[in-house]
């Protein structure tokens, strides 16, 4: 499609992910490159994040008469091949391309390459909300134009607001943050409630391990969500908006502020917007660090200036929220989607993904899976399709073990359930959930005891403290966990009987804290626990009753012995023993004593001869 | 408002719309057990220990914090609730000192009485990680132990909500969450007023008044000293309502309580109640005749008049200068009744009983010394005296109804009402329209300053026609609404009374657990019960106040009544960082 660009363009994606697999670096080589030739002669622009982050970093070439062609990942040294392919002709390095952005048919250096959009990555997503993340420059807004920007919002102000709300109704929409709550019902309660002052809230605070969906859509697409926005307002008849974005995204901070500001320029925000009585103003509000200010009435309370605590409901937001008034939140995903919905209509929405969760779904695939990256799937599909179709299936080709799918709130869903289809109904039914979007797979390696400690850990350092089975269950559930996978050499019999009674409780207060606590995070806090304990209860079983981990991976839990044919009696170990447990004589095969050893294991990392063994 | 029906453990009933589950099983009968649950405020849901089943919900519901929806079928006691409770007081134990013996909430404790009612026998999960800061006992009157906290944030509400105060908030995040005043500062260098509603309102043994009673033992067994004891007029109300009395009742066998507790000399802080009259109702035609300042503010609460430090200093001028009817007596003690027993003043102990927390940071305050020595020597609450009789083994039921002593002893109705809201406005405004006109008024011309409204205003007409209008609040929240408006110039007063707590004294910070808004109004009720039942219901008219006047302090506001029943203020900072030092 830009096969007949005369200037040579070089594009170099440079979201956050991109920066820190060093795409600086790469830039910067282009732009020192391009500075030494005649003005005009090449363009060096920036893009967001494709999302294929093991690629990272990407770049993309224009060369008149070709089609775009992504390449990566490209170090330095594919910098300069890059640079001497567009410059002096070089041979086109075939080692580091990616795929052509449209079809190179003719092209005879390019017959053997096929299109990005046909590899193994790319060739089960479907990309709506992505579609331009990683293709068009996040700064210009005409860009934006170009790919069909503003287009839903132009429709939206021919309609009445009403009209809007039961569009974004038809399609389906679901939201995108976690629950899954129907977006159109919930932009008809901020609709309905009575008010002269309402508002929209993009709720920005991805706070999930390992999630990035919705920076990379801000970073890489920021006029989709200002788009959104701003047509979420009509709907429901706000005049003010907030982007309630985490401090920790200063690149998205940074795309939103330029963007606002070229769409007030453009009349798509602000007053009057496209010439019409509707006015509407989008500021941005930096999160403080708070997972909990994810959760709705804890991120109102947090734009108020007050603690980050969530609330109870009723009043709901769409009745009473910032500021008392009639407020409507979504978070950043949803919100992208909305643009889509109303400039192709509901009808087109629902082509895609399933009868009861159309459209898509951006995941953050990552863990031991050999294409990681942001991955949008049409809802339904299966975790098979995305974790081995897209994926590749498992690193080193082990044993895959389990997924943990919806961050910290979520579930670890083992081999048995890899055909289960992902969207919201069968996700909570395999006792999962969508969550924001987190996609982890885990190998054979993998303890699925220290899985379930990891994100207990999480929750529990991120428990906002105002509800009691949060604050003190959670952490008497790690606590307990810890146990687990503790050695326990001196402990007396009564510590030992209430440990064991902590083990047998554990999954009675799980579901209490499930059942009782006061908002999202507490009530789907012990979910990794409860999820592993119904998958994998063989490992707990094995660490509680064997003390012993089968992955290896709970390194107390280890017995460590010295192989006396291999031991030389060099002495180092004993030197770096923190607890004097091992003994011997010079020159003379040592030995550990078991009552003493921590089991730390420094001693068989400095061991020269590899005679330290595990048991 | 409309009705909407509920089932409550399958009863049927009928309730206001609006109303809470918590409501609803109340109303059915239904016993609910709440932490963190404050009536008239805001529901927060922290504690989640009233949740409740509500068929068809996912989750377990907070009572408290959700309205009841017409046809909800509410379960109180099923298996899943129990559990639940059980748990959530496991998880409150597991980070809870095991120190009940030694603990002062001992036997009076929510947190206690829970487990006990959950039938908690042992321990479920062991003291792992829990809650460590040190005891705060910088304050005169109350102590601080973050470690008894179960973050039920009611102290934080109180202050905040009620009081307007804000000495307190929730800090930290998570587990290591706690309450504390803000920059960790100790709490007796912050704009904490002392009122005591955060230790009235808290479950356990986190906040609790500094207890003076181990000091008053030490008195009382010095035979070297003169024992001296008074009592505030709220205490008699909860004596009564604490032994099942009549406000009247329990004041006659208190004064025989105390004296079986070994005090030399019984008094009645309601003596210095009308002192106090006739002082600040000369010093209001004064001013009035003077021009100003006005509005006169009363002074006898020391939580207001510390929040009036912290935050009013512009208006430290328009306090009366009068002493609070405590240190009035402990000043007269020390002087005129001193003198006229022929006691040296240094062997004089005066201890007060007092409904109030505030009262101890009173007594310790440098500005009340007039004798040499303290005006007032220890003071002890309610909830103290009430500790106090039981360490003797005293049984109330039994002591032979008693009187006080001469000559502090003697009261007036306008002295006993004191301790409701309006109680101070009323009794002055009965003497001032005397030494006004010559004449007294009906004794309850004045009565519509009483009542639990937040703000309530009265006119009196002066002789020369003109009508001079005054307000009374209590709660420091209604205070600082009030003042605002003052302040805004929204209102203007010739006088305004100022209690610090809601209710005024008898909803003091001291009165035994379990005040609310029913229960203080009763209280109120028995001191204008005492006030009826009184021969003499004018301050200006106690023959001992007009005696004093007549023998050693000649006449209000001479040179001498200066000396001994008045005293000044300071600003105070609101922050230890802030750093214009007001004083």
């Amino acid at each position: 499609m830009n096969s007949n660009k005369r200037i040579t363009t070089i594009i170099v994606g440079t979201g956050t992910c991109g920066l820190a697999a060093g795409a600086r670096i790469v830039h910067d080589y282009f732009a020192d490159k391009i500075a030494e030739e005649p003005e005009g002669s090449y363009r060096l622009k920036k893009t967001g994040c494709l999302g294929y982050c093991t690629m990272e970093p990407i770049v993309d070439v224009e060369l008149s008469g070709w089609p775009r062609v992504s390449f990566g990942p490209v170090t330095l040294e594919g910098a300069e091949l890059i640079w001497d392919m567009v410059s002096g002709g070089a041979e086109l390095p075939r080692d580091i391309v990616l795929g052509t952005h449209a079809d190179a048919e003719g092209i005879h250096e390019l017959h053997d390459i096929p299109t990005l959009w046909e590899t193994p990555f790319f060739r089960h997503q479907k990309r709506l909300v992505l579609k331009n993340s990683g293709i068009i420059d996040p700064e210009s807004l005409d860009e934006y134009l170009e790919s069909g920007g503003y287009r839903g919002l132009k429709r939206t102000v021919e309609m009445t607001p009403r009209e809007v709300v039961d569009e974004v109704k038809e399609s389906g929409l679901r939201g995108r943050g976690g629950a899954g709550f129907p977006t159109g019902l919930k932009w008809q309660f901020a609709h309905d409630a009575p008010g002269d002052q309402k508002y929209i809230i993009c709720n920005a605070d991805e706070g999930d391990p390992g999630a990035f969906m919705d920076r990379s859509i801000l970073e890489g697409d920021p006029h989709a969500v200002i788009e959104g926005l701003a047509i979420a307002a009509y709907a429901i008849g706000a005049s003010k908006g907030y982007i309630y974005c985490r401090a920790e995204y200063p690149l998205a901070i940074r795309r939103l502020t330029d963007a606002i500001e070229q769409a007030e320029e453009a009349g798509y925000l602000g007053d009057n917007i496209l010439g019409t009585d509707f006015s509407f103003e989008l500021l941005i509000k930096k999160g403080a660090g708070a997972f909990v200010c994810g959760e709705e009435t804890a991120l109102i309370a947090s734009i108020e200036g007050k603690r980050g605590m969530p609330r109870p409901r009723p009043p709901y937001p769409a009745q009473s929220g910032l500021w008392g008034k009639p407020t409507n939140i979504n978070n950043v995903e949803t919100i992208a989607n909305v643009p889509f919905i109303l400039a192709d209509g509901a009808e087109a929405f629902r082509k895609h993904g399933t009868e009861k969760s159309p459209g898509t779904k951006v995941f953050a695939l990552a863990g031991k899976v050999k294409r990681s990256g942001l991955v949008e799937a049409p809802m339904g599909m299966t975790l098979k399709e995305i974790i081995f179709d897209i994926g590749g299936g498992v690193q080193g080709d082990k044993e895959f073990k389990a997924v943990q799918i919806g961050g910290p709130s979520g579930g670890c869903l083992p081999r048995e359930l890899l055909d289960t289809r992902v969207d919201y109904d069968s996700l909570i039914e395999a006792g999962a959930m969508m969550g924001s979007g987190g996609m982890v797979v885990m190998d054979e390696d993998t303890c699925m005891v220290d899985v379930a400690k990891f994100f207990l850990e999480f929750t529990a350092s991120e428990s906002c403290g105002k509800c009691l089975p949060c604050r003190e269950g959670v952490a008497r559930l790690k606590e307990t966990l810890n146990s687990i996978v503790k050695a326990h050499r001196d402990e007396s019999p009564e510590e030992s009987l209430l440990r064991f009674q902590g083990v047998t409780m554990m999954e009675e207060l799980a579901g209490v804290i499930q059942d009782s606590a006061a908002c999202g995070l507490g009530q789907t806090a012990p979910n990794p626990i409860l999820s592993t304990l119904k998958y994998f209860r063989d490992e707990y079983d094995a660490h509680v009753f064997e003390r012993r981990c089968p992955s290896g991976v709970c390194t107390a839990l280890l017995e460590y012995y010295i192989d006396p044919e291999l031991c030389t009696g060099c002495g180092l170990c004993v030197r770096k023993c923190p607890d004097d447990a091992i003994l011997g004589e010079k020159r003379h095969p040592h030995y550990i004593s078991t009552e003493k050893c921590i089991s730390c294991g420094t001693c068989r990392q400095f061991c020269p001869f590899g005679a330290i063994k595990v048991r | 408002m409309p009705k909407i029906n509920v089932t409550v453990n399958g009863r049927p009933v009928e309730i206001e719309q609006g109303a809470t589950i918590l409501d609803a099983a109340k109303l059915a009968q239904v016993k609910v057990p709440t932490l963190c649950h404050i009536e008239g405020l805001e529901p927060t849901g922290s504690c989640r220990i009233c949740s409740v089943e509500v068929e068809g919900r996912r989750t377990l519901v907070p009572s408290c914090a959700e309205p009841a929806t017409d046809g909800m079928e509410i379960k109180t006691n099923t298996p899943r609730v129990l559990t639940a409770r059980r748990q959530m007081l496991q998880l409150l134990l597991a980070n809870h000192p095991d120190d009940c013996l030694y603990c002062m909430r001992a036997g009076d404790c929510d947190l206690q009485q829970l487990a006990q009612d959950a039938g908690i026998r042992e321990r479920a999960w062991r003291r792992g990680e829990h809650r460590s800061h040190p005891v705060d006992r910088s304050s005169p009157s109350v102590v601080r132990d973050p470690e008894k906290c179960i973050l039920c944030g009611k102290c934080v509400r109180v202050c905040d909500e009620i009081q307007g105060v804000s000495a307190i908030d929730h800090a930290g995040r998570g587990f290591d969450s706690y309450v504390l005043p803000a920059f960790d500062d100790e709490l007796a260098s912050t704009v904490c007023v002392n009122c005591g509603q955060c230790v009235a309102i808290c479950p356990t043994g986190a906040l609790v008044e500094r207890s003076d009673l181990s000091r008053v033992w030490r008195y009382l067994a010095d035979e070297s000293l003169v024992t001296v004891v008074q009592t505030a007029p709220a205490v008699r109300a909860a004596l009564g309502l604490v032994y099942g009395f009549s406000g009247k009742d329990a004041e006659e066998r208190m004064a025989t309580a105390l004296k079986q507790m070994g005090f030399d000399h019984v008094f009645d802080t309601q003596y210095s109640a009308d002192l106090t009259i006739m002082e600040e109702g000369s010093e209001l035609l004064k001013r009035i005749q003077d021009g100003g300042p006005l509005p006169l503010i009363t002074s006898c609460s020391p939580g207001w008049i510390k929040f009036a430090e912290h935050f009013y200093p512009e208006y430290l001028d328009n306090l009366s200068t009068c002493k609070s009817p405590q240190q009035m007596l402990g000043a007269m003690a020390k002087t005129y009744w001193a003198e006229k027993m022929d006691i040296p003043p240094e062997s004089i102990r005066v201890v007060s009983v007092m409904p109030c927390t505030a009262k101890k940071f009173e007594a310790e305050r440098p500005e009340m010394e007039t004798s040499g020595g303290r005006d007032v020597d220890a003071v002890i609450t309610t909830r103290e005296l009430i500790r106090a009789f039981a360490e003797m083994g005293l049984d109330f039921d039994t002591v032979e109804p008693g009187e006080f002593d001469n000559f502090l002893g003697s009261s007036t109705g306008a002295g006993a009402i004191f301790g409701a809201t309006g109680g101070v406005a009323e009794a002055a405004l009965r003497t001032v329209f005397n030494l006004l006109t010559g004449e007294n008024p009906g004794p309850e011309d004045f009565s519509a300053v009483r009542g639990s409204d937040g703000v309530k205003e009265i006119e009196l007409t002066l002789p020369d026609g003109s009508t001079v209008r005054g307000a009374v609040t209590h709660g420091l929240g209604n205070a600082r609404r009030l003042m605002d408006q003052v302040a805004a110039g929204e209102k203007e007063y010739a006088f305004v009374e100022i209690m610090a707590c809601p209710g005024g004294c008898v909803g003091g910070g001291g009165q035994p657990y379990g005040a609310d808004t029913r229960r203080t109004a009763e209280l109120a009720g028995e001191l204008y019960k005492i006030d009826e039942e009184r021969v003499i219901r004018f301050s200006h008219e106690n023959p001992e106040v007009q005696r004093a006047y007549e023998e050693y302090l000649e006449e209000p506001l001479s040179h001498k009544s200066h000396e001994i029943l008045h005293t000044h203020y300071r600003g105070r900072k609101k922050y230890t960082s802030e750093d214009d030092d007001r004083s």
